[in-house]
């Protein structure tokens, strides 16, 4: 037997196909769509109710988080107690979600409980009334919480950083502890009925997703919502970025600073999304990225470093964030801005490049862990209103694109002195 | 039911393989068998700062992260006060890749000055991020000494103080690798889409001829029994107050850990919880409170937390708190609410089992604890818990002369103040 080479890395291969599940799709007769994706195999299921925002109002910044987060707290049959109580007693998980585009309820229960928490579902989607006790205890709670978030530098850099990406519009304007006083019961119930309607719901099941269960929650929701009175408003204002490009919050005692550096950008809808990924993951989107490697891995100002992409219905961001040492603060700046200008300057060689597109497959392959990710692959497309031809694109901008396109892309996209440029620390 | 494989290698690694053909990737999991408990009282912070150093490189393998990245593979790693653990996803179909990298690493490090001038920059960096320039952040610095006067549990994993980081020698590093990093002091399981013939191939491969090294024999102070009430009260730059309570309880392997698990279910897990229920809810006491174990091998902590509202003394607070324990130590759950937290308990072992590297992770540390297998039994050992043991261990542990509290109180905080632009 020979000896072991340990110097030399064994053969590999290439991430040749991957092959995304498409959902089975119906629509009630209420206007509802429902997305399935089944996987046999499993005694468990997730399901989620999904709505797109209503436009938003800056005077009412809280209306939207409060009427989500609210959703469990008390129906016209079921106190917030007696929510909590069949949820749990089932073993299963209930939970309320917003972001900036959708907001939704997701149930995660096994299969042989779901007829028993389904009905809190519709209870909650179609007759929730917002008791003026329960809002009381969630304006208390949420001040607080508030409060204790507002201390954390990398918290009040994202407010500050999307405030001057888009003003005051739902991506851009965040409460403060004092607008959670002007919340008014009514307001939230007339928000409640124009947003969680029918017409405004997509239904998606995963995991155990047979017939049976697709009745189940057919049966459920066809006629449980009630007349339905106007569409909701689900378009957005105009965003209204900030001329001030630099934006310092001095803490005098700060160790840390935070920093957030970018810039409004394209969405998934945009044919340069794909390759912007690439640039992306070069810059800062793996552990291994050129920042990382300078600013953490060579220099050691940070814990870490990293870039993304947001990608919104109306708008999308690109931003650097860290929180480096607050000596050293500007120098990590100064590096910053070195890397974003050398992918406009220089070609990414041949090597690094193979590197992120191998990183970049893998990372899909990985993602898909079992069928409750192959859903979440669809909702990116489904509400971005791209369909499955996107992935194919993605993987195949992944595999060919060259170091000449990188360099134009970074050349098109990138202008570092016009990127807005938040620190929440010492500067 | 997660089905396994098991061998040995001759150097005594101890191999678990976990077949799953659903997914097209593979994992490679290794748990070394040392956390900050094996660290030295004045070199605290070491274990988790070593972690760091070995993604530095290693005897064949100059870089770590590249080989595997260009290979579509991902990894990462975490230092507990039990364990240290690495972990690898990847294209089943370049698994020898990771057996690549992780036999070099166990087999010698690269021990660079510069790798560990760097990662003691960023741990302190960690440091400051995590404990220091958070609100609250520093609890576990000020709680672990007041809980813990013998074992090493009376730091944290992140250390003491930077001191101790920045202090760290090269020497150290090699000691500590020699001491730690043996085949004999580690589990590896690999699952995923891979088969157990293979793996066994593999193994012997590249882990086979690694020195055996020797046997770390562990022999730490155990804490004893905690016969006083203790305290301690800090004023601080957060924005609300904020009372921990902890008490001593059994370790992870102990039976107890299931009825006393299962009594932090019914105090704080879920909206249907006491706490949260009669203190949130009912009360108006906290605008947040929680209890939870965490499940250390050795003596372990029961933690009650609560932020209270500001009309609300910490006296009151800490009342409203011993009245919830009181009712668990004089009364017995009633079956419907004991049923509800088995329900959850059950749910979320189904749930957890969705996700191949947490089932990795948990072959891993079973087996640690014993037998691998013991996961398939977890389940069974929370439904057989009676109301009455959770009583019987209610009694036992919350105890005045069993509880450590520590108070923050809100000194006011520094508001930024906005600096027009340069």
């Amino acid at each position: 037997m020979s000896i072991l080479n340990r110097k030399t890395p064994p053969q590999f291969n290439g991430v040749e196909n991957i092959n995304l599940i498409h959902p089975e799709s119906t629509k009630l007769a209420n206007g509802c769509n429902i997305f399935t994706f089944n996987s046999g195999d499993l005694d468990l299921v997730r399901i989620e109710w999904i709505f797109s925002n209503l436009r938003f109002d800056p005077k009412k910044p809280l209306l939207n988080v409060a009427v989500n987060t609210m959703l469990t707290e008390g129906t016209h049959n079921l106190t917030a107690a007696q929510i909590a109580d069949k949820v749990d007693f089932y073993g299963a998980f209930l939970q309320v979600d917003y972001s900036y585009d959708l907001s939704q309820v997701t149930l995660f229960t096994l299969t042989k409980h779901l007829q028993a928490t389904l009905p809190v579902v519709k209870d909650i989607l179609t007759d929730s009334i917002f008791p003026e006790k329960e809002l009381e205890t969630f304006v208390r709670n949420q001040q607080q919480k508030l409060q204790v978030s507002l201390q954390k530098n990398d918290f009040v850099a994202r407010r500050v950083f999307n405030r001057a990406l888009y003003g005051e519009t739902i991506y851009g304007l965040a409460a403060e502890p004092e607008d959670f006083k002007s919340l008014r019961r009514e307001d939230l119930l007339t928000h409640y009925k124009q947003m969680y309607q029918p017409g405004n719901c997509n239904i998606i099941i995963a995991g155990k997703a047979d017939p049976q269960i697709l009745e189940a929650v057919t049966k459920t929701f066809e006629g449980a919502w009630g007349e339905v009175t106007t569409p909701a408003d689900t378009t957005q204002p105009e965003l209204q970025p900030s001329a001030e490009r630099f934006i310092y919050l001095e803490k005098a005692d700060a160790l840390q600073s935070a920093i957030r550096i970018g810039t409004p950008f394209v969405n998934r809808t945009h044919p340069d999304f794909p390759g912007l990924q690439v640039l992306n993951t070069v810059l800062g989107g793996y552990f291994g990225s050129r920042l990382m490697a300078n600013i953490r891995e060579d220099k050691g100002y940070t814990y870490g470093i990293g870039s993304g992409m947001s990608s919104f219905k109306q708008t999308g961001a690109f931003f650097i964030a860290s929180e480096v040492g607050a000596d050293v603060c500007k120098a990590a700046v100064v590096e910053i801005e070195k890397e974003v200008n050398l992918l406009k300057d220089e070609l990414i060689p041949e090597e690094e490049l193979s590197l992120v597109r191998n990183f970049m497959l893998g990372s899909l392959l990985g993602s898909l862990e079992n069928v409750l990710s192959h859903a979440d692959k669809f909702k990116n497309l489904h509400f971005a209103g791209l369909d499955y031809d996107y992935y194919e694109r993605y993987t195949q901008t992944v595999k060919n694109i060259t170091a000449e396109e990188l360099k134009a892309l970074a050349n098109k996209y990138f202008d570092f002195d016009n990127f807005y440029k938040v620190i929440v620390g010492k500067y | 039911m997660v089905k396994f494989n098991r061998f040995t290698l001759n150097n005594g690694l101890r191999v678990i393989v976990h077949e799953d053909n659903t997914t097209p990737m593979a994992v490679l999991n290794i748990l070394y068998d040392v956390g900050a408990r094996d660290e030295d009282p004045e070199q605290t912070g070491f274990a988790h700062l070593f972690e760091h150093l070995m993604f530095g490189g290693s005897a064949n393998i100059p870089n770590y992260d590249g080989p595997l990245q260009r290979v579509g593979g991902e990894n990462n790693a975490f230092t507990s006060n039990d364990i240290t653990n690495y972990y690898i996803t990847l294209p089943s179909a370049n698994i020898e890749t990771a057996f690549w990298l992780e036999s070099d690493r166990m087999l010698n490090l690269a021990f660079s000055e510069k790798s560990l001038e760097v990662q003691r920059n960023v741990v302190i960096e960690e440091f400051k991020q995590r404990y220091l320039n958070q609100p609250y952040g520093d609890v576990w610095l000020k709680l672990r000494p007041i809980v813990y006067k013998q074992h090493p549990y009376r730091w944290a994993t992140i250390g003491k103080t930077i001191k101790h980081i920045e202090d760290a020698k090269i020497e150290d590093v090699k000691a500590f690798f020699k001491k730690h990093y043996n085949p004999q002091n580690a589990i590896m399981v690999v699952g995923g889409d891979v088969k157990t013939e293979d793996i066994k191939v593999l193994a012997e491969k590249w882990f086979g001829s690694i020195p055996a090294g020797e046997k770390y024999v562990r022999n730490l102070p155990q804490e004893q029994p905690q016969k006083e009430e203790r305290r301690e009260t800090v004023t601080a730059k957060v924005p609300l107050n904020d009372v921990y309570i902890a008490f001593q309880m059994e370790g992870r392997v102990d039976e107890s850990y299931y009825p006393v698990e299962l009594m932090s279910d019914i105090l704080s897990r879920g909206n249907s919880s006491r706490l949260y229920r009669n203190l949130v809810k009912e009360k108006h006491i906290f605008s947040e409170v929680h209890a939870y174990i965490t499940g250390s091998l050795d003596k372990g902590m029961f933690v009650l937390e609560g932020k209270p509202l500001e009309n609300i003394s910490i006296e009151q607070a800490e009342e409203a708190l011993w009245q919830e324990l009181e009712r668990l130590k004089n009364e017995d759950v009633p079956a419907d609410e004991l049923t509800k937290v088995k329900n959850k308990t059950e749910a979320t072992m189904v749930f957890s089992e969705m996700s191949l590297l947490d089932k990795a992770m948990n072959l891993a540390f079973y087996e640690l604890m014993g037998d691998a297998d013991g996961f398939n039994h977890e389940s069974a050992r929370f439904l057989a818990v009676t109301a009455e043991q959770i009583r019987a261990h209610a009694n036992t542990i919350f105890k005045r002369e069993n509880s450590s509290t520590l108070v923050y109180l809100a000194q006011g905080v520094e508001e930024p103040v906005e600096v027009i632009s340069e």
